[in-house]
């Protein structure tokens, strides 16, 4: 693609949501890991979102009762009509349990987005992108979008997971991805164990441009600190941190 | 969409009666207390700390963290509400009250916009700041502000989303015209107050 075409795609022209709840209809469920699964869905209000962006949920009992979260989109924006939102599932949680344990290919749920500004690519480079564990869904989205616009721009992934079957998008995860084992490295595996540190930032090898980290609050305190240290720049390290979902 | 329900959804209420009524639409109660920044953790030195009330005042003051701890000090119980769904009931913050900041300064804008170590901003109408309705506050149930919680000091404004209550504040700067702060170019309501649901630029 010219340079020109490529900026087209990657930036959508309006990046305000269009904020109305919409019914979508789930068109295919993936188990990822144990416990996490990904929802393809269907939206007729579609519109292109910044990879980073999340959507609402809203869910409504019969009795009018509803319970809402966020879910970061995990699909590349040129995926059009569909976003994918890949759900953890907390066991004490209200909306992700539905999601696992209710949910069925054709049903419908209520959703509007896609949301916030802050927390998105818009093909800044070179980029380091930093999860632990379901942070990495929002990172995933920037990882597929850069592969399907300008596949030599320089990213790398550096991913925290507690052992081999905790791996969300184990299929997908190529070279530009580094993986860390906290609690269970797998047979064989001669790659880095235990929590991210700096020799796994160094190793990424990716220069001081900007990154992403997302995680739980103590996950993305860790990262961050790493981060300014390798000589990110303090507005160039852009954080999203879980609160309780569920 | 009036009338949809969620195949198989019954809800787990995990919030009494007479706690459900504090709940602005959309919430749901956390016990916790959630951390939400977006960024790094700024390095703030309690002994380097001090709050300016500048901008279009008549007269701009600075206090240290010790000068501040002398000022008029209130015990805040209230309900907080996280735009990302969570509310926490029933807690409570010390501090001092922006009613008796202002007056130190006269104000002679009608809005302003809090500054934090760390660059964070968010604006809000002087009347959101007025009226018994907002604090810097440097306790968080009797204790010392934890620094991941905004410590040592904090703006409270308990009756708009949490994102308004500034942490690691560093000051407000009165202005006679309203701009967006941070999250608010990027794409949170203009004012953010819960019981309307104003969560995003569209609500």
């Amino acid at each position: 693609m010219e340079g020109r075409a490529v900026l087209d795609r990657l930036t959508p022209v309006e990046q305000r949501a269009p904020g109305r709840w919409q019914i979508a209809t789930v068109v295919s469920i993936k188990r990822e890991t144990p416990r996490v699964k990904s929802f393809r869905l269907e939206l007729p209000m579609w519109m292109p979102h910044l990879p980073g962006q999340h959507y609402d949920v809203r869910l409504t009992a019969p009795d009018g009762y509803r319970a809402q979260r966020s879910y970061s989109v995990a699909s590349s924006p040129l995926d059009e009509g569909e976003v994918e939102l890949t759900i953890d599932r907390l066991d004490d949680g209200e909306v992700s349990p539905y999601f696992h344990d209710v949910v069925v290919e054709g049903d419908r749920v209520e959703v509007r987005g896609p949301f916030a500004s802050y927390f998105v690519w818009r093909g800044e480079a070179p980029v380091l992108l930093v999860g632990g564990g379901s942070g990495v869904v929002p990172l995933m989205a920037i990882l597929r979008h850069r592969r399907r616009t300008m596949p030599d721009l320089p990213m790398r992934l550096v991913y925290s997971v507690r052992s081999a079957e905790d791996v969300i998008y184990a299929d997908e995860l190529g070279d530009e991805a580094l993986l860390t084992f906290t609690r269970e490295a797998p047979a064989g595996w001669n790659g880095h164990t235990g929590r991210v540190d700096s020799s796994l930032i160094a190793q990424a090898d990716i220069g001081s441009g900007i990154a992403f980290t997302c995680g739980s609050n103590g996950f993305v305190e860790t990262a961050s600190r790493l981060l300014l240290e390798a000589g990110f720049e303090p507005d160039r390290v852009r954080t999203e941190r879980f609160g309780p979902t569920g | 969409m009036a009338g949809f329900i969620s195949r198989g959804f019954k809800g787990r209420r995990r919030t009494p009666d007479e706690l459900a009524e504090r709940l602005p639409p959309g919430q749901y109660a956390e016990p916790g207390f959630p951390v939400l920044t977006a960024g790094p953790t700024p390095d703030v030195d309690v002994g380097k700390w001090s709050l300016r009330i500048d901008g279009m005042v008549a007269e701009p003051r600075e206090w240290t963290f010790q000068e501040f701890r002398q000022l008029p000090f209130e015990t805040v119980p209230c309900d907080i509400h996280c735009v990302t769904k969570w509310s926490k009931l029933g807690t409570s913050f010390g501090g001092v009250s922006l009613d008796f900041l202002l007056e130190q300064v006269e104000p002679l804008g009608a809005y302003a916009m809090a500054y934090s170590h760390g660059g964070y901003t968010t604006n809000l109408a002087i009347e959101d700041l007025t009226d018994g309705k907002a604090w810097v506050v440097t306790e968080h149930e009797g204790e010392p502000l934890p620094h991941e919680h905004g410590g040592p000091a904090r703006l409270l404004v308990p009756h708009l989303y949490f994102w308004k209550s500034a942490k690691w504040i560093a000051g407000v700067r009165v202005m006679d015209h309203d701009e967006p702060g941070f999250w608010e170019q990027n794409g949170y309501h203009n004012r953010g107050d819960p019981w309307r649901e104003e969560r995003y630029w569209t609500d």
